[in-house]
C-alpha cells in the first residue's frame, strides 16, 4: 500500500548529498514503498534544505527494526555524552 | 515484419505552457496506429516506467510518459522530484489533467497516429487515469491499482485529492480495472463500490482483482512483483487497447 502519510520536522544539521555537504533543515519520515531497497515497505527518511532545491536531499529506506534500533542508538550516544553538548540552542555564558 | 522502435527523452509542453520531460516509444513502421499516454507511479518516472512506454511501443503503439514531476526542477534526479512533489502532498488535479491532454496531443501530432488515445497509469496513476478519463475525449482508460477513486484519503494523509466517484457519469470511454485483492488502497470493497457504479450507469468497464497480488504487482523492479498477475494483466492491457484503440 502507498501510505502517503508524513511525518515532517524541522532539523539543524548538516548532511551529504549527491553534490557534496548542504545545511539540512527540514525532515519527512514516511513508511511506504521504498524506492531502492529491496522490501515492500520500508521506514524512509529524507534529510532535505527546500531552499536548495530538490537535490539537497539525503534518503535512507530502512526495515523497521532497523529504525527503531537507530533509534534506540541514538538515544544511548545522547545519554553517554554531557547533557546539551551537542545542542544547537545558545549556550549560557561561563560565569 | 517491422518492430523496430524509436525510444529516448523528448520534451513537450504541458498545463499551462509549462515545459515536461517525457520519454517517448514510437514504431519506425509506417502503419497507422493509436497512441498510449503512461502516467507513472507515486514514486516518479523511473526507469520501469520507462520500460513500460517501450513495451507499449514494441507491440505498436506510439507511447509517452510525461514526467509529472519536472516541474521540480530540470536536471534534479526523479526520485529527488518525486520526495519533492510528495512533501507538497502530490500534484494537483487539474494540472495531471492539463498535463495528460498535452502528451495525448503530442501523440497525435506524429506521423501515422490514427487519433485514437489510452491512457494508462499505475498507483497513483490509476486514479489520474480515471481522473483523465472523466475530463477529456479518450479511447480507452486503464486503472491499475488506483487508490482514492471511491474513496477520499483518510484527513490525516497529506494529499490534497478528493474522491472521483461522482465524476463516474462524465467517463469518455472504455475502462480497464486491474487491481490486487490484497491490496487496501485501494481495498476490494472500493473496487467493487467502483463496479457497481459504472455497472449502474452502464459505462463500458471490465475489472480484473488478482487472487495473492498486492499494490503495485506489476512493478518489475520491485518485491511487489507478482509475475502470474502482472503476466495476465498485460495480456488484458494488449486486447483491451487492440479493441478500442485500431482505426
Amino acid at each position: 500500500m502507498c501510505t502517503y502519510l508524513t511525518e515532517k520536522i524541522e532539523l539543524d544539521g548538516a548532511g551529504k548529498g549527491g553534490s557534496g555537504w548542504f545545511t539540512v533543515s527540514e525532515g519527512a519520515v514516511y513508511v511506504d514503498h521504498p524506492f531502492h531497497a529491496c522490501h515492500e515497505h520500508t521506514v524512509n527518511i529524507d534529510f532535505t534544505n527546500p531552499a536548495e532545491g530538490p537535490s539537497a536531499r539525503v534518503a535512507v529506506e530502512l526495515t523497521e527494526e532497523s529504525a527503531l534500533a537507530l533509534i534506540e542508538a541514538i538515544q544511548k550516544a545522547l545519554a553517554a555524552a554531557p547533557p546539551g553538548l551537542a545542542s544547537g540552542r545558545p549556550r549560557a555564558a561561563a560565569p | 515484419m517491422n518492430d523496430a522502435i524509436w525510444a529516448g527523452t523528448v520534451t513537450i509542453t504541458g498545463h499551462e505552457q509549462a515545459e515536461l520531460e517525457a520519454y517517448l516509444a514510437r514504431p519506425l513502421g509506417d502503419r497507422s496506429r493509436g497512441g498510449v499516454v503512461v502516467i507513472h507511479h507515486m514514486p516518479g518516472y523511473d526507469e520501469a516506467t520507462k520500460e513500460i512506454v517501450l513495451k507499449f511501443a514494441a507491440h505498436g503503439y506510439a507511447a509517452i510518459c510525461p514526467n509529472l514531476y519536472s516541474r521540480e526542477g530540470a536536471g534534479v534526479a526523479p526520485d529527488d522530484q518525486a520526495a519533492a512533489a510528495r512533501a507538497k502532498g502530490g500534484i494537483p488535479d487539474g494540472q495531471l489533467v492539463g498535463d495528460v491532454a498535452e502528451a495525448a496531443a503530442y501523440l497525435n501530432s506524429l506521423d501515422h497516429a490514427n487519433g485514437r488515445i489510452g491512457v494508462i497509469g499505475y498507483c497513483s496513476g490509476g486514479r489520474q487515469a480515471f481522473l483523465a478519463a472523466t475530463s477529456l475525449r479518450i479511447d480507452a482508460a486503464v486503472d491499475c491499482y488506483g487508490a482514492f477513486v471511491v474513496n477520499d484519503p483518510p484527513a490525516e494523509f497529506p494529499m490534497k485529492v478528493k474522491s472521483l466517484l461522482g465524476r463516474a457519469p462524465d467517463l469518455s470511454c472504455p475502462l480497464l480495472g486491474l487491481f490486487g485483492e490484497e491490496d487496501s488502497f485501494p481495498g476490494p470493497e472500493e473496487v467493487a463500490t467502483l463496479a457497481a457504479e459504472l455497472e449502474k450507469l452502464g459505462k463500458e468497464h471490465e475489472f480484473h482483482s488478482y487472487p495473492g497480488a498486492g499494490h503495485g504487482f506489476f512493478s518489475v523492479d520491485r518485491p511487489a512483483y507478482r509475475p502470474a498477475a502482472a503476466v495476465d494483466g498485460w495480456q488484458k492491457v494488449f486486447a483491451f487497447f487492440g479493441r478500442n484503440l485500431s482505426a
